[in-house]
């Protein structure tokens, strides 16, 4: 099969729309899971067993079976559970969920690194828990996993392709339908592996952009 | 002590200020403290001192709410500490109970325990403002007068981090004491510091000492600053109060043999 440049062109406004949409799942799914992760991550640290077990629950459930199964599992169950989204809010949904509950256990570790002595000197000044977390513990626990963090983002962006198992017009699904209707794969494909490439050094750069920005002493 | 008449929910002045009633604290197996007696008056300067593992800074962590009870009440100006009063009956202490009752205590650590992201100015008044909901000025006033007061008046900006050892315990103190605590507890401020920051660390606790109403908790090895500037000292052994009474007494004429052992093994350091 011979690169046919015309035909190169003719698909790429097609592919950009469909890139639109896995950049939207990606991002729109990755602050679910940044969101996401952080709330499971307090909740297995609070004492409260009613909070602390569902979320382990979730966790270890969530992480112990593959996302296409759970994106299945969404997309058919939800609507039979009365709960009606489109198959990119269902797409979106699942990366987040799945995805939190990996960032949950990053949150985790950057959370166990802040030492002892930091939190018994918020308890000595009397700090409500929700003060300690947010003045004194999140900052300190945060910078570190920054990069750990953004590593999931390239992550996100590759699995989002399983959208397309689930008819969301992601980049994957749209090529594969270009290629089915033309019987050229090459094209479509080709095009869809280098918007990936670009995807991660662009996203790559914003991680240690930010990585420098919020550990300055550590580049330094 | 001056003999005002008690005002308000103060309690009145013979109420100890803090109190130990037959106080066990254990760690699994391992017993620190046990069935500890103490009584301390408000205003009351009192150093502890012990041998490693005696149970000081226990005792101390047991009073900021660091440390849980095994058994035993804790009072702080007369009301239980580790439990709350329900119709006459003594419960364990829900959280909210807690949280008022640190109001009345400070603390200073070995390590500082400084939030090395914030500057020293914010050290200081974070806790006011979101704690106690003073207004921003007024917590920035506050803040910044203390920190000249120990010194630090042209440190306000730096870091923890940029500051020596010494600052940042001065800050430490500052910090503890913008919440205008009534009980001070200081576990071995000076024993991560280099020996020529140490002087200007007890500088700042020696004029604290001078505040009459402020009760003053001290765990140090510095045995010359616990005679100079406190009016009783507690020999603390094995988890029991081995032997109390003023510092002429406890340095210069101990009575139990553990006291003079241990104070002889310091002294020859
Ligand atoms: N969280 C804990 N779990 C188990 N054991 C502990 C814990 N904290 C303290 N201990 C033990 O309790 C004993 C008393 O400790 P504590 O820190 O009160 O002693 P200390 O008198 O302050 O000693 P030092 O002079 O070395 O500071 C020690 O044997 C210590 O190992
Ligand atoms: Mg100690």
């Amino acid at each position: 099969m011979i690169w046919d440049w015309s035909y190169a062109w003719e698909v790429l406004p097609v592919l950009g729309d469909a890139a639109i949409v896995t950049i939207k799942a990606t991002v729109v799914g990755y602050l679910f899971a940044l969101v996401g992760g952080l709330i499971l991550a307090l909740m297995r640290r609070s004492p409260t067993r009613a909070l602390a077990w569902p979320a382990a629950f979730l966790v270890e459930f969530v992480r112990s079976t593959p996302l296409l199964v759970q994106l299945f599992f969404l997309f058919f169950g939800l609507p039979e559970l009365g709960i009606r989204l489109s198959p990119f809010a269902t797409g979106v949904v699942g990366l987040g969920l799945h995805f939190s509950t990996y960032t949950s256990e990053v949150y985790r570790s950057g959370i166990d690194g802040v030492a002892r002595g930091q939190w018994e000197g918020a308890k000595a000044l009397n700090f409500s828990t929700y003060r300690c977390y947010r003045a004194v513990v999140l900052p300190q626990a945060i910078p570190p996993i920054v990069p750990v963090l953004g590593n999931y983002l390239l992550t996100m962006f590759k699995d989002s392709t399983l959208l397309s198992a689930i008819a969301v017009m992601e980049l994957l699904q749209v090529a594969k339908i270009l290629g089915s209707d033309t019987f050229r794969y090459m094209e479509p494909l080709t095009i869809v592996g280098v918007f990936f490439i670009v995807m991660s050094v662009v996203s790559a750069t914003g991680i240690s952009w930010l990585e420098r920005k919020l550990n300055p002493r550590r580049s330094a | 002590m001056t003999d005002t008449a008690p005002h308000g929910d103060t309690p009145p002045s013979d109420t100890p200020m803090v109190r130990f009633e037959k106080v066990t604290k254990a760690f699994g197996d391992l017993t620190i403290l046990d069935r500890f007696d103490l009584s301390v008056p408000r205003g009351e300067k009192l150093a502890v001192i012990g041998p490693s593992g005696s149970g000081k800074s226990t005792l101390l962590r047991v009073l900021m709410t660091l440390e849980p009870i095994s058994g035993g009440v804790v009072e702080v100006g007369g009301e239980p500490l580790w439990h709350m009063d329900r119709g006459g009956k003594l419960v364990p202490a829900n959280e909210a109970h807690l949280r008022k009752m640190r109001t009345k205590i400070g603390m200073v650590f070995q390590h500082f325990n400084l939030f090395p992201h914030m500057s020293a100015l914010r050290n200081v008044t974070e806790a006011p403002i979101h704690v106690q909901g003073l207004d921003k000025a007024e917590a920035l006033e506050r803040g910044e007068a203390l920190l000249r007061e120990v010194g630090l008046g042209d440190k306000m900006d730096s870091k923890p981090a940029q500051l020596s050892g010494g600052q940042q315990q001065r800050v430490a103190i500052a910090r503890a004491l913008a919440m205008r605590p009534e009980i001070m507890l200081f576990d071995e401020v000076t024993s991560a510091l280099d020996p020529e920051l140490v002087g200007e660390v007890l500088a700042v606790i020696r004029d604290l000492a001078s505040e009459q109403d402020l009760t003053m908790l001290i765990v140090t090895h510095q045995m010359g600053f616990a005679n100079e500037i406190c009016d009783r000292v507690c020999f603390l052994e094995g988890g029991h109060l081995v032997e109390e009474g003023p510092p002429e007494q406890i340095f210069h004429e101990p009575q139990q043999q553990r006291t003079k052992d241990f104070l002889k093994a310091v002294l020859e350091v």
